[in-house]
């Protein structure tokens, strides 16, 4: 496209920020799109990709910075305004209206309208029929969205926003489940809106894909712009450097600690379409970190192997015994205890004092007689909650008063009264600040020591290096990596994560592919 | 591979769509119970529709509830509820009595747009409570169900608003007929013709279907959710109203009682005619034929001896085997449209290497 309007720039951010609460989301984002580019965004797990959309998008509005569209200062103060811009959005989770129609799902708001400013169903019906045959699909615009796979669900979202004429679209993990036929048209697509002088984010932790779309990629890390380059001037090594680019070992201290017997054992265990072929062991004394990306599948496989989710194939063993399927009482009987990922809403009775969250789980042995009392509770959680140094005036204190350190604590306290063998711990510094993180840590590094097998579940790479011992990296719901301490850095980590193309054309034996590249 | 099908087209002629839609549609099997509980308990007493008594009574009995529960599909099309309907009908009512004798040469048309406006007033409480508030509709409208209904008993206490108290052309349009059928009944069938062109041909109606199938994609997509909600709860509030005027036109006497109860009928209504409670789902015209329905199901019951208390039972089995079809029917299509999806998948990756879909984060 050489013509002049090919370096006008879309848009505009600069060092644009936005906390929620005491929480810093994006600390600085900047962001230049220009006309006839596809604009890579890129960064770990929380480095403020979304947040950043978002605001684009006038979902969430900016605290501070630059933002500007067209060349003109704007803040959107709604998702209508944005679009009225002429700023298309496809968000990683698709948002359609499962009752009503596909047509319906793409023209809501702006349906074709006939006489008296009635709606003409029959035109609608066929301008979705020409956008699915311009995108190279087949979906009856009359079906309701109900039950369409994601996959379908995205190609909606692109029709959606494709119609809109937008001159700015920005897509976040589009190809997230898309399937190799399917990515290649949408790129087509891609790269005749680009042709057409149109700007075009696309955010994707494929790099193979990041290198055969885009011509220009900006690195996002911690909630800041680190770097933009052009495509054909970088690689993927430097790309995941400047993504990863930190020190780590001193953070998060692990003690080393004798490692024993097998306690955990799990075998092939498939749930179709969440995940596939899972098997792994730990022993006593270890932490096994699951790594990946978010939606990869690993709170899923911890869910199945504890018995909150149903799984269709494969065994759990704990301790040489097979654990019954889908049954957390049978789980916790067995000697497994699980530590959830949202500890306010499935972890904690936040209303409750902390002496009945520890004796929760283990009510049943503290009864006298049927009856419950306060002074049985506070015996039992007494010495709990001491030997974590839960800091908390009284143990009738109400957990929703404490800081999030310390709810994880009493947490964690719940689950070791009932003396478990294994613990399964989902993000367990998630909103909790640096200082407290550390005893967190600590207190995971002496449980170990102490003969507990921990599985912790992590999206912050730096916690799962500083503490597992062997760290598995989850990918599209498959184990695609198993590498010891010594061998787990960043970039192993972060291949293994993102590695796409092995399995695409295998499927069956994705751990042969394990040290497979990523073609740049 | 070019050519590759995502999704399987949709290979049915419109012909076989159009009449396997209607044999689906929840509207025609509950005209067709209707039809069949007509049939029966005329052919037990022909006078149920072979009289003038029986023929009227079919048709200007449902008249009041089917008003109501035209509103009330509205509301619960957009995932909210409305409680407050049986007391804003009473207090309504009542209001157009006192309007008549306060001023006995009141045009007709006026009061009717006084209570249409008062009703809307009411409703208005409601939707701004609901939407600027962000409290559940059931808990805001069965507040205000009790708030109207206080409101109308301190106004009225024991008095009643008599006959006496209308003028002759405002009592007669409770009994006139127009060719055979009932100057109410033909309001009602207006009011959901209305109401139902609106929700099927405009913007703004389908949006309330977006909203209600989806409340947080619809904000993300940038509909005007909060005064989708408000135009909701005002229409709903004006069609109680204007069912306020027509029961003091075709009663002739409302005492403080009047609407008791008849909120959670024009609910069932709404649900036995296919208008899903969790929202997006269902049509006026639907709700209409159950309300229908309701009544007249009431009245028959009686002529083929049946007694009171298995008559309500009838009405709440009905009203819940209603939902669990409901569910039932939704469960099976998900179910279906799933397998179709997998199938063609299946044939897809056949055809050539292709990835697996991963889970959406």
């Amino acid at each position: 496209m050489p013509e002049p309007a090919a370096t006008e720039v879309v848009l505009e951010l600069q060092d644009v920020a936005k906390s929620f609460g005491s929480v810093v989301a994006l600390r600085s984002g900047s962001l230049t799109v220009t006309r006839g580019s596809i604009h890579a965004l890129v960064g770990e797990n929380g480095a403020g990709k979304s947040t950043l959309v978002k605001i684009v998008a006038g979902v969430h509005r900016r605290d501070a910075g630059v933002f500007r569209f067209l060349g003109d200062d704007v803040d959107f103060s709604s998702t209508a305004s944005s679009k009225a811009a002429g700023i298309a959005v496809i968000y990683q989770e698709p948002t359609l209206f499962p009752d009503l129609s596909v047509a319906e799902n793409i023209f809501m708001g702006r349906q074709p309208l006939g006489a008296a400013r009635r709606i003409d169903y029959s035109r609608m019906y066929d301008e979705s029929d020409r956008l699915f045959q311009r995108l190279g699909v087949h979906i009856d615009p009359r079906r309701p969205a109900r039950g369409l796979s994601i996959a379908d669900q995205q190609v909606i979202e692109i029709a959606k926003a494709i119609s809109l004429d937008a001159t700015l679209l920005i897509m976040d993990e589009p190809t997230a489940a898309l399937s190799g036929v399917e990515v290649e048209r949408l790129f087509a697509i891609a790269r005749s809106l680009r042709d057409e002088g149109r700007g075009l984010v696309f955010i994707s932790h494929r790099f193979d894909e990041v290198f055969a779309l885009c011509d220009t990629i900006t690195v996002m890390r911690d909630g800041s712009y680190v770097s933009t380059d052009r495509t054909d001037e970088t690689d993927v090594d430097a790309i995941v450097s400047r993504m990863v680019g930190r020190e780590v070992a001193e953070l998060f201290p692990k003690t080393p600690a004798a490692i024993g017997d097998v306690v955990l054992e799990v075998e092939g265990l498939t749930s179709a379409g969440v995940f596939h072929d899972v098997s792994f062991q730990v022993r006593a004394g270890e932490i096994v970190g699951l790594a990946g990306l978010v939606g990869a599948g690993r709170s899923e496989i911890a869910r199945a192997v504890f018995g909150v989710d149903r799984y269709d194939d494969g065994s759990v063993r704990l301790l040489g015994k097979p654990v019954t399927a889908h049954s957390p009482r049978a789980a916790i009987r067995a000697g497994m205890a699980f530590v959830p990922e949202d500890r306010r809403k499935q972890g904690l009775v936040i209303e409750e004092s902390v002496a009945r969250n520890i004796g929760s789980v283990i009510r049943r042995g503290l009864t006298k007689a049927g009856l419950l009392t306060s002074a049985a509770e506070n015996r039992a959680a007494g010495p709990w909650a001491g030997r974590l140094e839960v800091k908390t005036a009284a143990l009738d204190m109400h957990a929703s008063t404490m800081s999030g350190g310390n709810q994880q604590k009493v947490v964690i306290a719940k689950w070791l009264a009932t003396e478990p063998r294994l613990l399964i711990i989902d993000e367990p510094t998630r909103g909790i600040d640096i200082g407290t993180k550390a005893e967190v840590h600590r207190l995971l590094s002496d449980l170990a020591g102490q003969g507990l097998a921990i599985v912790m579940i992590s999206s912050e790479l730096p916690e799962v290096l500083g503490m597992a011992d062997r760290v598995l990296v989850v990918c599209e719901g498959r184990i695609t990596a198993e590498l010891p301490r010594s061998e787990a850095t960043p970039e192993t980590v972060m291949r293994a994560a993102t590695r796409t193309t092995a399995h695409a054309h295998d499927n069956d034996n994705p751990t042969d592919n394990r040290k497979s590249e990523v073609p740049a | 591979m070019s050519d590759t099908l995502l999704v399987e087209p949709s290979a049915t002629s419109p012909t076989t769509r159009i009449v396997g839609t209607l044999l689906r549609s929840r509207e025609i099997a509950v005209a067709a119970v209707l039809l069949v509980l007509i049939v029966l308990t005329t052919l037990k007493s022909s006078g149920f529709v072979f009289s003038t008594d029986g023929w009227r009574n079919l048709l200007v009995t449902p008249a009041l509830l089917l008003i109501l529960a035209v509103g009330q599909a509205v509301v619960i099309i957009t995932r909210n509820v409305d409680l407050s309907v049986g007391s804003t009908l009473g207090l309504t009512a009542y209001l157009t009595g006192k309007v008549f004798i306060a001023w006995p040469g009141m045009p007709i048309p006026f009061v009717f747009l006084i209570a249409l406006a008062f009703g809307g007033a009411l409703g208005l409480v409601n939707g701004m409570l609901v939407a600027y508030g962000r409290v559940p509709a059931m808990v805001i409208t069965l507040g205000t169900l009790y708030i109207y209904r206080g409101i109308f008993l301190s106004w009225a206490g024991s008095d009643r608003v008599n006959a006496s108290d209308f003028p002759k052309a405002f009592n007669e349009l409770g009994t006139n007929e127009i060719g055979s059928i009932p100057v109410v009944t033909i309001i009602a069938l207006v009011v959901m013709a209305l109401v139902g062109y609106y929700l099927r041909t405009a913007r703004g109606g389908r949006e309330l279907y977006a909203i209600g199938s989806d409340p947080e994609a619809a904000t993300l997509y940038g509909l005007p959710v909060v005064r989708r909600v408000l135009v909701a709860f005002v229409l709903s509030g004006a069609l109680a109203g204007l069912a306020g005027v027509v029961y003091a036109a075709r009663y002739g006497t409302v005492s403080s009682g009047a609407g008791v109860g008849m909120e959670l009928q024009a609910v069932g209504a709404a649900v036995i005619g296919g208008v899903a409670i969790a929202g997006g789902v269902g049509t006026v015209w639907g709700a209409a034929l159950g309300a229908v329905l309701l009544i007249t199901i009431n009245r028959a019951l009686p002529m083929v001896g049946i007694s009171d208390f298995w008559q309500r039972a009838v009405v709440g089995a009905l009203i819940i085997a209603a939902i669990v079809l409901d569910r039932v029917l939704a469960k099976r299509q998900e179910r279906q449209l799933v397998a179709a999806r997998d199938l063609a998948r299946r044939e897809t990756n056949d055809a050539g290497p292709s990835r697996k879909a991963g889970t959406p984060a």
